[in-house]
């Protein structure tokens, strides 16, 4: 099982973080969660390793 | 309106121990004639043990209710002689259709494993299967088995001894006193005995309603499940089509706690519901309908003294997977032998708590997984909404998220891991799937079927390994089933229970789950395992 990378790993992290925020340009708040929900699932699935997801959830609840 | 359901099929009449001077002490005393109640009847009559069931009726089941039995109680009713009438009269189906909204998401195909001689499940009404049940005993007890079904006889009181169950027998003809070695209450989620024995039935998740409809469809309709997710038709809820024998397809709507059970039984009310699902065009007539509540929650214990709990009256789920009567079954397939070796004075009384132990489990990973459903179906918050929507979104154009849909997962048998009654895991590189605690499945053995062969008994199965034909551990004999690899015709006994290795060797207890595994015949481990696995001191 891989650990969860939590260091840079994007190539180009400003474009695809551009790429975000146009995704959801012009969605309505309701829209926007649903994409939101429909692209944690895509991300998930890609994933697929069960542990490195465990870890994904407890790094964004630590928010402090 | 089915005429099954007006014809009393054990009507009262006045018995013997009415008439006694001192009560008459009876074996086993089972409290209802439901599914699990007759079943758990034929278990131990069948293995010689005098049970008497008592219900307040003398019919079966009005309407079709559980509908849905799957293919490890089907192999239970198969070892009590019951199961093959019941595939025979079933609707087995592969296909189904799930709809989201107003559109349809995605079809299915099942494709079940292949080498079972039962099918992944039926649908049958609840009627016939009580019904053939009925016949079974009523056959059994032709032949000599220690067997009474007693209707028109409602327990009113119940009191543990100690060393037995006292009982009050309401009858047309006025009470009369029985007693019990021992008590097997099967009287459903409202179950009396529970209630007289003061007992709590605690872990409530959540409360909702369902209208159930029977359907009879004139036109040619496909052999198909469908399920809904808020379909413009019942905004907010669930919807099920799925057919019965004898052309009546089932409708299950779910209505939400909040409503006018009355007012929504009213046909005014139910007929435009299913004509939207339906179709303008198709012609049917509604022959039964009801309201349907559930909750989820079970007992703390399935055993309190003498008196021991078994279906709907120890534990209750939600409908979806069919965790309901399937499970019931399950209580009766891991009580009846167990009961057997204390009756018989093999196993000490405390052999009876490992019931509980592992029923426990069972009603607990049903619970689980039917709340999951229930979760999915009807999501709790919006958040769970905004993910159920986009699962179901996704499930139309991407393979990977239609497994996430969860419409019910359907009763598979616990896998009782971590069971006092487990011995070791020694086989080397074995199927995880037949692991210590599990139930085994079937396969084909030459030209029949493993499950068949192992019957109601401890077994030494072995595959390419030598072991004497009987073996003996204190009062328990084990028997011998040999298999070659020339049994295995079709490969699945290699895959399913010998795995990397070139042979094994299994104990299996009477109701075909694993109690240990080895690559060769070791006498003084297997004695040490079926000793464990009966309740005698190691």
């Amino acid at each position: 099982m891989a650990d969860l990378t939590l260091t840079p790993n994007i190539p180009g992290g400003d474009d695809f973080y551009a790429d975000l925020l146009a995704a959801h340009e012009r969605l309505s708040k309701e829209e926007s969660d649903a994409f939101n929900a429909r692209l944690i699932l895509i991300l998930a699935n890609h994933i697929g390793d069960r542990e490195a997801l465990s870890q994904a959830l407890d790094a964004a609840k630590a928010t402090d | 309106m089915n005429a099954i359901f007006e014809t009393p099929l054990y009507p009262y009449t006045r018995h013997a121990d009415q008439d006694a001077e001192t009560p008459v002490r009876r074996k086993v005393v089972i409290v209802g004639a439901g599914p699990v109640g007759l079943a758990m009847a034929l278990d131990l009559a069948q293995q010689g043990i005098e049970a008497v069931i008592l219900d307040d009726n003398d019919k079966v089941s009005f309407g079709s209710r559980a509908i849905c039995f799957a293919k490890r109680p089907l192999e239970i009713l198969d070892r009590l002689g019951a199961g093959k009438p019941m595939v025979d009269k079933g609707v087995v189906w592969n296909l189904g259709k799930v709809f989201f909204d107003e559109r349809k998401v995605y079809d299915f195909n099942l494709l079940p494993e292949e080498g079972h001689q039962f099918p992944a499940f039926i649908n049958l009404q609840q009627y016939y299967f009580e019904q053939f049940l009925v016949d079974r005993l009523r056959e059994i007890e032709a032949e000599g088995a220690p067997v009474e079904l007693r209707g028109g006889s409602r327990v009113s009181s119940v009191e543990d001894k100690g060393d037995h169950v006292s009982l009050t027998v309401e009858t047309p003809e006025g009470p009369y006193p029985l007693e019990a070695d021992w008590l097997i209450a099967c009287d459903g989620a409202g179950s009396p005995v529970r209630s007289m024995m003061g007992l709590d039935f605690v872990g409530r998740v959540f409360e909702d309603n369902f209208l159930i409809a029977d359907v009879v469809m004139e036109a040619d309709f496909p052999t198909e499940r469908w399920f809904w997710f808020d379909p413009p038709f019942n905004r907010g809820q669930s919807a099920l089509l799925h057919k019965q024998p004898d052309g009546v397809w089932r409708i299950d709507l779910q209505l939400g706690w909040d409503i006018d059970k009355e007012e929504e039984k009213k046909p005014e009310n139910v007929i435009p519901r299913l004509k939207a699902m339906l179709g303008d065009d198709v012609d049917f007539e509604l022959e039964w309908v009801s309201i349907y509540t559930f909750q989820c929650r079970r007992m703390e214990e399935f055993r309190h003294g003498r008196v021991l709990f078994a279906g709907d009256s120890a534990h209750q789920v939600s409908p979806f997977g069919a965790r309901g009567a399937n499970s019931g079954l399950q209580d009766v397939d891991n009580l009846g032998w167990k009961l057997k070796l204390v009756i018989d004075g093999t196993a000490p009384e405390s052999f009876l708590d490992t019931y509980d132990v592992e029923r426990v489990q069972g009603a607990d990973e049903n619970i689980l997984n039917s709340s999951r459903s229930t979760d999915f179906i009807t999501p709790k918050s919006e958040t769970s909404r905004i993910f159920r929507d986009a699962v179901l979104d996704l499930s139309e154009h991407y393979e990977f998220a239609r497994p996430l849909v969860n419409s019910g997962r359907l009763s598979v048998p616990c896998v009782h891991d971590g069971s006092p009654l487990n011995g070791v895991d020694a086989l080397p590189g074995g199927p995880a799937r037949t692991r210590p605690g599990a139930p085994c499945p079937d396969a084909p053995v030459g030209n029949g079927y493993l499950l068949a062969k192992l019957g109601g008994r401890f077994t030494v199965l072995t595959y390419e390994a030598d072991a004497p034909d009987t073996f003996t551990a204190g009062p328990i004999t084990a028997h011998r089933v040999a298999l070659t690899a020339e049994d295995d015709t079709t490969g699945a006994i290699r895959e399913r229970f010998v795995g990397t290795g070139g042979s094994a060797v299994y104990l299996i207890r009477p109701d075909q789950h694993v109690v240990a595994r080895w690559d060769a015949f070791d006498p003084s481990a297997v004695a040490d395992a079926l000793k464990r696995a009966s309740g005698q001191e190691v």
